[in-house]
Order: C-alpha cells, then structure tokens, then sequence
C-alpha cells in the first residue's frame, strides 16, 4: 500500500509535464513533512505547539547561514541536512526545557510567543540574516558530482525520500516504548506519570523529534527556493500546518499525509481555479485571499463535528466517541485495535 | 530623566489599553480555563465597529464643544455590546459544545475563531491599515519637561473606571457571585442553583464589551488600526494577565500597566523592533518562574 502510494507519487510530475506543477509538488511535499514532524508533537504527545514554524525556520536558516556566499561557508548539503535538523532539535529542547512542566493551554501560548520570537529576532538581526531581504544564491545540492540545478525535479524526489525516512521513523517511534508514553501523557498526564513515566523528558523527546523534522523541511526547502526571507515562517504557516492535522486526523500518519496534500492542493489549485470559475460566470470574488478563513472554518468545523479528522486511526476514533456509542463496544474496539498492544 | 518619565507616561496609557483586554482573557479563563485566543480580534472588531458609529455620525475630525461627550459615550456603548454580542456568539458556536471534551480541542477552535474574524475583518475593511478619526480635542499638559496629552489620562481614567466597576459587579451582585462559584467548581455551583450556561454567556459578554471599549480607546490614541492589529495586542494582553495572575482581575490591571511600561520603555532602549520580543521573552519568563503570576493563588492540577 504504502510502495505503491510511493510509485504513485514518484510518477506524478511525469504525468503532470510541466515544471510548475513539479514544482507545487515539492512544495507540497515540504510541508507533509512538516505536518509529520508536528503530528508527533500534536498528534501522538498531544501537545499544543503553535510556533511550530520557527523550527521551520530555525531550520532554513541554518542551511542558508552555512551554505551561502552570506559568510563564506559552503558545507555540503547532505552534511547540512543533519547539522540543521539537530540545530532545530536543540532549539526544541531549549524551547521545552523550562516550558514543558507548564499546563497544555500554557504551552501553547508560549510557543505561539516563540513562534513570535523567532522570525522576528531573524528580521532584526540584519547583520548576520539579511534582515528583511533575508538570505540569497544558497548553494544547490550535489549528488555525486551533479548538480541539483534549477529545476524542481530532483528537489522532489529528495524531498518524497525524506518523507519516507520520516513516515519509518515517525510509525516506529509510535510503535515503541517512547510511542507509547507519548499517548499515555496524551489521554491523562497525571496517570502516566504515576504509572512511572518521566513526562518531562518524554514530552522534551517529542519536541526534539518534532522539531528536528522541520530541520530537514527547512533544508530541503531552502535549498530549493535558494532563498531564506523572514516573512515565511508566521504564525500563518503555522496554523495552516496544524490545520492539515486536524483535518487530516491527528495521530494518524496517512490521515496527516492526506491533510497536508489536501490543503496544499487547496491553496495551489482548487481555489485560484474557483475563482476562475466565478469570474468565467460574472462573480467577481477572489477565493485565493479567504485561504485563512477557511483554515479557520476547517479547524472549528472539525474539532466540532469531527475531532479524529477525516482519516482517523481506529483507536483514536473509538476513544473520541467513547461517550457517545456503547462503551463496551468502544472498549472492545480499543482492545482489538493493535497498534497499542503491539 | 526626562525620557523615562515621558516613556512612563506613555507606557501607563498604553497599558491602559492592554489592561482592558486582559480583563476579558483572565475572566474566561477563570471561568472556563479557556485562552480565548479570538479575544484580540474582538478587540480589534471594537475599532471597528467605533469607526462605523463615527461614520453614521458623520464624524470625520475633532469634536469640540457640547456634543463631545454624547458622541464619545454612545460610540463606546455601542462599540460594547456589539462586541459583547460577538463574544457571546462565539462561546455559543464554538466552546459550549466542547466544555467537556479533551484540553485540546476548544483551544483549536479558539484560533480556528480567531482566524474566522481576523478574515471577516479583512473582507469588510481590507488589508491596509484604516484611519481613525483624530475625535478629541487634545490639549497638552507641560509637567516640567515631561509632556502629557490629555488622551493618555483618558486612556488611563477609562481603563480604571472600568475595572473598579467590573470589580464591584463581581464582588458584590448575584451574578457576581454565580460567576466566582462557577470558576471554584462549576459542576458545585450548578447543583447550588447557578446557571452554568447563562453565568458562562454573561462572563463572555463582560469581557468581549470590554475588550470594545479597548478598540474605541485604542482608535483614538493610535489613529489607526488593521484586521490584524488584534494578533500582537492579544497576545501582549494575555502575558498581561498572566503576568498579573490568571483569573484576578486587579492582576489583569496591574500586568497590563507593567507590560505597557516595559513595551514603552524597551522603545526607548533598544528600539520599537524588539518590543514585541521582548514582551513575549517576559511570558515565557513568567511562565516559566511565576506561572501563578503576582497577584494569583496558586492552583493544583485537577484529577
């Protein structure tokens, strides 16, 4: 299933033929990587982190700072890609360390502050980031002896590479001892920690592994873009991430996927084709400027009528409606479902 | 020393407006343990909707003379209870439903709702800033160097005018009363007789009109405002009522005048670019040390 979702996908900028389309496919492929990154952090510890995009940031900026004509360095990109994700790794336990004992809500505010901090502290620190021009010519990747170039092609394929990495790393960490203690913190922190799990440190692990994901995102798409400016890592960028989450379903790695290519698609295609569909009938509204509103739209209309996302795993579907069917069904879903018991 | 007492001057009217916004973020979440992160966007809608009344009015420039006073009092109560109709409206739609659901969950929809108006507000006004008219006379007070306008003391009058109120209403009225019994235990109070859903409306209802008056305050000192404006106050305002302890409304008073001093006094020092930095550096600090603030009580973990 999943090697033909791969074939499928390695396939699909042959069959679109043309470079933009390739290129929305990069893109896209960035961002369901940030959305892995995030649904460990959201989705399996149940942490709410609105800055997610700093680690984005943190990142991009990393690649661009050490491979760029900015200050002379130009370390291969292959060695950047893990300097950058344990860079971004860092900032997630510099990040969790002190916050981490704060109550869920508490947390959240503080990494939307973070999220706040970051792009910000880049925008000002002219002298090293290029303030707002931000950082530009960022060295292309090699790959043994050939240059990635300017076509978004093998920025792709690196990119679905880095997604598969992530999806193994992300299904085994959910699998493990470690997987496991994140979703216990999840449905009741104060019963995991009597149950002998350190919750600090476990729920550090999860910000260190969320946050070291978007690492490799930001490198593989700065390097693609050849450009870092402050401007793209706000608090938007954040919310559209969890968006794919919550719609997709959180937890859940394919239903993550799904989210993120659904609402890439969304911004890239179905509403710049929307609205040349009303203009074509005489409507003059422009759906590209209310891509916002219906993340807002999707996020409350979601978490009202279906909290465990479009494509929800099993358990997490019989947990959320616990209440509302018969509890001893929910209860024999749960024990049936063996993605906990394994 | 001149340039501090100014910069005081200027961070108390300042945090008079942020003040007025952390009342209504520390009363929901007394009441609810809610962020209600839609908050600075009903604050930013205040502005809003106190521009719309000035247009109908046909005030374009200053006021002066008799008709200063009404116009000020019905644009601000006007400004309130749309407001406070929009706060109740949105705790309706989107938090009722998920009282008892997972921590989660209300707080996504309280950014899904932020987004919603922030957008709404974006469609009815667009996205470049919006002037205000300039509406009162301003004359100016020489207190040795220091220069005072006559809007920052009404700025600072107002806010403190307004909490003295809000406190008396909780202290000592029925439905003052049936609030504080739902913040200590709402499951307690409703089998004491307390309408949970009313009590809970009322609180969003009081917080969101003041969060109105703060949009009127905040059009007239600045001139301007943005759909967006409501982001960056919102979360000053939040770290406000954190800084002051969450849930004490003398706390919101006092962390939002502490945090407008140090937004001023960070201008002064090392430039406006990093006022927003810093600000946020002090929630995270206080979260981190104090996260009962100055003013709060300490509170267990609930089982």
């Amino acid at each position: 299933m999943a090697i033909v979702a791969f074939a499928v996908a390695l396939v699909l900028p042959f069959a679109g033929h043309n470079a933009a389309f390739t290129n929305f496919l990069a893109d896209a492929g960035a961002f369901v990587l940030l959305a892995l990154g995030l649904n460990i952090v959201v989705g399996f510890a149940g942490l709410l982190d609105l800055g997610y995009a700093a680690f984005f940031a943190i990142g991009s900026y990393a690649f661009a700072m050490l491979a760029s004509p900015q200050f002379g360095i130009h370390l291969p990109f292959w060695l950047l890609l893990f300097v950058a994700s344990a860079i971004a790794a860092v900032f997630g336990i510099l990040l969790g360390a002190p916050t981490l004992r704060l109550r869920g809500d508490y947390l959240a505010i503080v990494t939307l502050g973070f999220g706040e901090i970051v792009p910000q502290t880049f925008l000002n620190l002219s002298q090293w980031t290029g303030g707002p021009n931000g950082i530009g010519s960022l060295d292309q990747p090699m790959f043994f002896g050939l240059r990635f170039g300017f076509d978004a092609l093998p920025y792709y394929v690196l990119i679905l590479a880095l997604i598969a990495v992530a999806i193994v790393v992300a299904n085994n960490l959910r699998r493990s001892r470690i997987g496991r203690a994140w979703m216990a913190i999840r449905e009741d922190e104060l019963a995991a920690a009597h149950m002998g799990i350190n919750t600090t440190t476990t729920k550090l692990a999860a910000f260190a592994m969320g946050a070291s994901f978007s690492g490799l995102a930001g490198c593989a798409y700065a390097s693609k873009l050849q450009l870092v400016s402050p401007d793209e890592f706000g608090f938007n960028v954040s919310v559209f991430i969890l968006a794919m989450l919550v719609l997709g379903g959180m937890g859940n790695i394919p239903g993550v996927i799904a989210g993120s290519v659904i609402l890439s698609s969304l911004e890239r295609f179905i509403l710049p084709q929307g609205t040349n569909a009303l203009h074509a009938i005489g409507l003059n509204v422009d759906l590209t400027n209310s891509r916002f509103l219906i993340y807002g739209v999707i996020l409350v209309m979601m978490m009202l009528f279906r909290p465990e996302g479009l494509l929800p795993s099993r358990q997490r579907k019989a947990e959320l409606h616990a209440a509302d069917t018969d509890s001893t069904a929910a209860a024999r879903e749960r024990l049936l479902s063996t993605d906990t018991v394994r | 020393m001149t340039l501090f007492f100014q910069q005081l001057v200027n961070g108390l009217s300042l945090g008079g407006i942020y003040a007025l916004i952390a009342l209504g973020y520390t009363m929901v979440y007394g009441i609810i343990e809610l962020i209600n992160f839609a908050h600075g966007d009903v604050y930013t809608l205040g502005t809003f909707f106190s521009l719309a009344v000035l247009t109908l009015l046909g005030v374009t420039g200053v006021v002066s003379g008799p008709m200063l006073i009404p116009i000020v009092v019905l644009t601000i109560l006007v400004a309130m209870v749309l407001c406070g109709l929009v706060g109740v409206i949105i705790e309706r739609l989107a938090y009722r439903r998920l009282r008892n659901a997972p921590k989660l969950a209300p707080l996504i929809t309280a950014i899904g709702m932020s987004f919603i108006l922030e957008n709404l507000m974006l469609y009815w006004r667009g996205p470049s800033p919006v002037p205000f008219p300039d509406l009162l006379p301003n004359p100016q007070f020489a207190l040795g160097a220091v220069t005072i306008q006559a809007k920052q003391i009404a700025v600072i009058l107002l806010a403190v005018v307004l909490m003295a109120i809000l406190q008396t209403f909780v202290n000592h009225t029925r439905m003052g009363k049936a609030m504080r019994a739902t913040a200590q235990d709402r499951d307690a109070a409703q089998l004491m007789g307390v309408d949970i859903n009313t009590t809970i409306a009322v609180t969003f209802l009081i917080g969101s009109a003041l969060a109105g008056a703060a949009g009127f305050v905040s059009g007239v000192y600045y001139g301007s405002t943005w759909f967006f404006n409501g982001f960056a106050a919102g979360l000053k305002a939040f770290t406000a009522a954190v800084l002051g302890g969450i849930g004490n409304i003398a706390g919101a008073m006092l962390g939002g005048f502490l945090i407008g001093l140090v937004e001023a006094m960070t201008t002064q020092i090392i430039g406006d670019q990093w006022a927003n930095v810093v600000v946020f550096s002090m929630l995270v600090l206080v979260l981190i040390f104090r996260p009962t603030g100055l003013l709060g009580e300490s509170v267990p973990n609930k089982v």
